[in-house]
């Protein structure tokens, strides 16, 4: 199998792994996690992609999903603190009062 | 620049009036009021000044554009000619004069700022109409006009017989109103222009005499007219009119709104002279409304109804004189019709204000000795109007109509005779009234004499009632033509077929007669009372008609049940609107869709990122699709 071809591949199954935990995950630590994985799915698939091409723009957007991603954890872990202060809970389905 | 000041003037103050409504204090208003009308008037008598040196030439100004669509153009344009200089002269003074008298019959009202700046507008809209170049910018005029005619006689809007009345005045005019914009249309459709010169000089090429276009055009034009002046059968506004304050019925009644109808048709007079039939209905109305509302005029008891239906009877002159192709005669008696109507208008204004407000001719009497002033100008203001020959301008500018109406191209005997007929019922009536209001007993207290602001501009017109007849003397006594001639380069002489001095002294001398014969016989009935008279007063078919008469003819009991009623009938079955029900049902409609997706906003944020993964999912297949098959 050509390299590229299965870099793609094993990018896309990391994506879809993190997809399906995030929805059947009810804890929001976990689904942190998901997107992490979702998140350095699409940065491998960059990767690949520019190793294909030959060229370095792939990996300078692998940075900069990284600082990203660093940016999403700490703002998502604050989300998550305050959550567990308001319904002592992690369950994402108990937050659910803002509904139509 | 001058021209076009004389209507922007007004409109400037109403609008600064409206502005100011809470601030300005009551001389600021009585004197931004007043002095717009009179600077007006000064404008209007410079610009008349200059146009006197070459009256041949009309001056028209152009201030702005306003349409300008395809082949269509309508501007801003004003136009003096001798027909509108006269007009404008007589509005501006005469509105100077009532604007001076309403400063002081109004002074205790606590709403005088609004009653100046809808006066103001008036006087501005009545200005446009009379100066516009254009059939358009004169229907702007001449709405404008019905939209104070509406404000001022609704004016003491806390008494909802006010409303109505001026409801009715809005929407019966407005039935005229309707058929003058279809003749418009028609107008622009057949001429290509709404310029009335354009009209005036293109209608004998496109059209021959008595063409069925031109006459349906003319008797359009008419319609609206008759709705204006208060002619039959769209009369019925102008007695509850009267809801109005003294000044606006003396302004709507002397100056402005009811002569529109009288100038339309004058302006127009062309499309009439090639529409016989137009000219003969205009006649017919004319002489049928003045013998009519003379009747009504008979009997009324209210003072300013008495008015009411005279000034109906007057303007039926003038629609008799216009259908007669007597042009300027009609010009002339609307002129000397406007000083002395203004004038008698402001002296009743004057007894009932001094009566506190009171308004019945039978609670009046006597006040010869208590108010000699408004005695004197009462008298000449009757005398104008009953046409007392040689003294009064209102013999000369009457006695001229009546004669026209037997001897010009489309004079006939009965006209003739029914304006005869109204000559008698003018005396009658105006000096029933007089008798009523100034002899005999003393009813009511006088509690206030009128001021030096209300009784100056009677005086004037007093003055005018008199002297403006001296400028348009038949060729029997004198013959003295200024008036005609000044508009002669306007509207063309009347031709009079059988023209004999014999006839015309006959007719003077009738006229003259009947007029002193009404007076007598009103003394009679209201001074001397002999008792053959009471007795005949007193027959239950003289009251019933007298009761008759004094309901106007029963034409709003017949309106009432032919339109009024079936109308009201319908809005009452078609309470819940049937075209509503379309804009509720789409709002119903919406109203659904947000509750069926209100629904999928849960709270759950895993079906949120469901929804976001199905729906990239479409739009990628979407886009994989478009691209690979």
């Amino acid at each position: 199998m050509h390299p590229t071809t299965a870099g793609m591949l094993l990018a896309g199954v990391l994506f879809v792994l993190g997809l399906i935990s995030i929805l059947v995950r009810r804890d929001i630590i976990f689904m942190l996690l998901s997107v992490e994985v979702m998140l350095n799915a699409a940065a491998l698939a960059f990767v690949v992609a520019s190793a294909h091409w030959g060229t370095a723009d792939g990996q300078v957007m692998f940075i900069f999903i990284l600082a990203m991603a660093a940016a999403e954890v700490s703002v998502g872990l604050a989300l998550i603190l305050q959550l567990y202060h308001q319904l002592k809970t992690l369950d994402s389905d108990e937050a659910a009062k803002m509904n139509g | 620049m001058l021209p076009a000041l004389i209507p922007i003037i007004p409109f400037i103050s109403a609008f600064l009036l409206m502005l100011g409504w809470k601030r300005l204090s009551r001389i600021a208003v009585a004197v931004l009021g007043c002095g717009s009308i009179g600077l007006a008037a000064m404008v209007a008598v410079i610009t008349a000044i200059q146009f006197a040196g070459n009256s041949e030439q009309a001056i028209v100004q152009h201030a702005a554009s306003w349409v300008l669509a395809g082949t269509f153009q309508a501007g801003i344009d004003f136009r003096l000619d001798a027909l509108s200089v006269v007009f404008v002269l007589v509005i501006t003074v005469v509105g100077f004069l009532i604007h001076v008298y309403a400063a002081g019959y109004m002074h205790d009202d606590p709403d005088y700022a609004r009653f100046f700046a809808c006066m103001n507008l008036f006087v501005g809209a009545m200005l446009t109409l009379v100066m516009a170049d254009n059939l358009l910018l004169l229907y702007f005029g001449w709405e404008g006009v019905g939209l104070c005619s509406y404000l001022l006689i609704g004016f003491w809007y806390k008494d909802p017989a006010n409303g109505y009345a001026a409801r009715k005045a809005f929407i019966v005019t407005r039935v005229g109103d309707t058929a003058m914009a279809i003749g418009l249309f028609m107008l622009f459709q057949y001429t290509g222009t709404l310029n009335i010169p354009d009209i005036l000089g293109k209608s004998p090429q496109l059209w021959t005499t008595g063409a069925p276009v031109v006459t349906t055009i003319a008797l359009l034009l008419l319609g609206g007219a008759v709705g204006k002046s208060a002619q039959l059968p769209l009369q019925t506004w102008l007695p509850d009119a009267m809801a109005g304050p003294t000044p606006v019925s003396a302004l709507i009644h002397a100056a402005t709104m009811v002569t529109a109808g009288v100038y339309l048709v004058a302006r127009m007079h062309v499309l009439f002279e090639l529409a016989p039939l137009a000219e003969t209905t205009t006649a017919v109305i004319g002489a049928i409304t003045l013998v009519l509302a003379g009747f009504s005029a008979l009997v009324q008891t209210d003072i300013k109804r008495v008015l009411a239906y005279s000034t109906i009877s007057q303007i039926g002159y003038m629609f008799l004189a216009l259908g007669c192709g007597a042009w300027s005669a009609a010009i002339f008696h609307f002129v000397t019709h406007a000083f002395f109507k203004a004038l008698l208008f402001m002296a009743a204004g004057a007894v009932i204000v001094a009566l506190h407000h009171e308004q019945r001719m039978t609670k009046m009497g006597g006040l010869r000795k208590l108010l000699p002033g408004v005695y004197g100008v009462f008298l000449v203001g009757c005398a104008s109007l009953a046409a007392i020959p040689f003294v009064t301008a209102g013999f000369y500018s009457k006695d001229q109509i009546i004669w026209l109406s037997l001897s010009a191209t489309h004079g006939h005997v009965a006209l003739w005779l029914a304006a005869l007929l109204g000559a008698l019922l003018t005396g009658m009536y105006t000096f029933r009234m007089f008798f009523l209001v100034f002899y005999g007993e003393a009813k009511t207290a006088v509690h206030h004499r009128p001021g030096k602001s209300m009784m100056i501009p009677l005086y004037i017109l007093a003055v005018l009632s008199t002297i403006a007849g001296f400028i348009e003397l038949p060729h029997t006594m004198g013959h003295v033509t200024l008036f005609s001639n000044w508009l002669h380069p306007v509207l063309p002489a009347v031709t009079v077929i059988n023209d004999s001095n014999a006839m015309e002294w006959t007719s003077q001398a009738m006229s003259a007669l009947l007029a002193i014969g009404g007076i007598g016989l009103a003394y009679a009935w209201v001074v001397l009372r002999p008792k053959g008279m009471s007795d005949f007063l007193e027959m239950p078919a003289i009251d019933w008609l007298r009761k008759y008469w004094a309901r106007g003819w029963d034409f709003d009991y017949v309106y009432n049940i032919l339109l009024v009623h079936p109308y009201i009938h319908l809005s009452r079955m078609n309470r819940k609107d049937l075209v509503d029900k379309l804009y509720t049902g789409l709002a119903a409609l919406m109203e659904w869709c947000h509750n069926v997706l209100a629904r999928t906003q849960s709270g759950l944020l895993r079906w949120y990122i469901m929804a976001v993964v199905l729906g990239a999912v479409a739009v990628l297949s979407v886009l994989i699709w478009r691209i690979y098959i």
